[in-house]
């Protein structure tokens, strides 16, 4: 082909000149930093929408410490952020393995590259499963709260106890004051039912708080101190008596104990997608991981097949590690 | 020989990941106590319309994610022009969304407080 007549540019020899590796990277590698560029930026766009909503909601956000305060066999102690700084390190440390899988890798040790792929599936794994406990903690909340008719939502604390906060059916108390059942979908005349009602209903919690002089309402406003408002005793009934119109127990799309709405929606989306990002992670890391245990890469001579799912994995990390700081630190 | 260069090479690598684990682990547990006990010297005081202490946790975790690219995904050993490629662009843009963004939602913020509708009833 030499004798095909082009026109010399006179550029010839120089990096951008043609005919040379100006990036000296593979394909595959170039292409896998192109995938994870892009990921970033849609991840940024969520954490940037986040960042808007809280502006937005900034006297009034769910403070993270009180949310995300459980962690496991330590039932009721008051342990904020060891749980997700647990997974933290678990993530981190499923990235060390990987990058020392790659490293086994470039001196061609199979053995050495299992094992520490293994390592770092089991990794993927432990924190997958951590973030499901962390997500059924969410969801199913723990004190319970009381909506209001401009959709805010109303929170108990006891003042004889430090103004702790106290749970709705600890309060609760008497009637039901309603014949309400759950509608199951044996009576409808349309295949449908609803979940289960809430364990209390708002006269019960209205009564109970009548009844204990030492019961205060904590609103979503947070005051100079960065802490919720409590308010008085007064306001706190009339609050409640006037303002409340139903039961909120946990989270989920369109409501959450917590506070603004958008909090729960936004803690499912964002954890949710980084979650599917782990999971998706764990599969082509498992792919990738029967096809050493096979000697693919042995006979293909190289292992940059591990070196590219170990940049998309310590991408899941670096997403991670920036979750972290918005939605449990800041 | 060259199997005596990789075997170097290889040690010193090792030796690279294992430090940068140590730094990422420092940084998480300072972070971690930090919002723990959160100072109030650090909760109260601003700088540039944000607490100190949400300030030294973002560059804490820029700084991590700095380590995080540059030595585990070898970013350090690509070519300059693939290193900036890369990394201006994702800043680039990045810098300009969240800048769009929080100015619109402060300034929401704003019309939701001082404007004359209440939206707690």
């Amino acid at each position: 082909m030499d004798t095909t007549a082009v026109a010399k540019t006179g550029t010839e020899g120089k990096l951008w000149g043609g005919g040379s590796q100006p990036l000296k990277a593979s394909y595959g590698k170039l292409m896998m930093w192109f995938f994870i560029l892009s990921d970033a930026l849609t991840f940024s766009g969520f954490l940037a929408a986040y960042g808007f909503s809280r502006f937005k909601y900034s006297s009034e956000w769910p403070i993270a410490d009180e949310v995300f305060n459980h962690f496991p066999f330590l039932h009721g102690t008051d342990a904020p952020m060891f749980y997700v700084a647990l997974m933290t390190f678990i993530l981190i440390f499923s990235s060390v393995t990987m990058v020392l899988a790659v490293d086994a890798g470039h001196q061609m040790n199979k053995n050495k590259v299992v094992t520490y792929m293994a390592l770092t599936i089991l990794g993927g794994l432990v924190f997958v499963g951590s973030q499901a406990w962390e997500w059924a903690n969410f969801i199913s909340g723990e004190y319970g709260a009381v909506e209001t008719r401009s959709g805010k939502i109303l929170q108990f604390v006891d003042a004889s106890n430090d103004n702790k906060r106290i749970s709705i059916t600890d309060i609760a108390m008497g009637e039901s004051g309603t014949e309400r059942t759950r509608h199951n979908e044996s009576e409808g005349i349309w295949y449908m039912s609803e979940k289960d009602l809430p364990s209390v209903t708002l006269q019960q919690v209205k009564t109970g708080f009548e009844a204990n002089e030492n019961l205060r309402v904590r609103t979503m406003t947070l005051n100079e101190e960065g802490e919720k408002t409590v308010l008085d005793r007064a306001t706190s009934l009339d609050y409640l008596n006037n303002r409340g119109i139903g039961i909120i127990e946990g989270a989920n799309l369109t409501k959450n104990e917590y506070g603004a709405p958008l909090f729960a929606d936004f803690f499912f989306f964002i954890t949710g997608f980084h979650g599917f990002h782990v999971f998706s992670g764990v599969v082509i890391l498992c792919i990738i991981f029967f096809n050493v245990l096979l000697g693919t890469y042995e006979r293909r001579g190289s292992y940059e097949m591990v070196e590219k799912v170990g940049l998309y994995w310590h991408f899941v990390d670096l997403v991670w590690v920036f979750v972290f700081t918005f939605f449990y630190l800041v | 020989m060259a199997h005596d260069t990789a075997h170097h090479d290889s040690a010193a690598a090792k030796k690279r990941i294992w430090k940068v684990f140590g730094i990422l682990s420092v940084l998480t547990i300072i972070e971690v106590i930090l919002g723990y006990i959160r100072p109030s010297a650090l909760v109260h005081t601003d700088i540039i319309g944000m607490s100190i202490l949400n300030w030294i946790f973002i560059i804490l975790t820029i700084y991590k994610a700095y380590y995080i690219t540059w030595a585990f995904m070898h970013m350090e050993h690509e070519t300059k022009g693939l290193r900036r490629v890369v990394v201006w662009t994702g800043v680039f843009l990045i810098c300009y969304l969240i800048a769009i963004l929080l100015i619109e939602g402060g300034y929401i913020e704003q019309v939701y407080t001082d404007g004359y509708i209440t939206w707690e009833f």
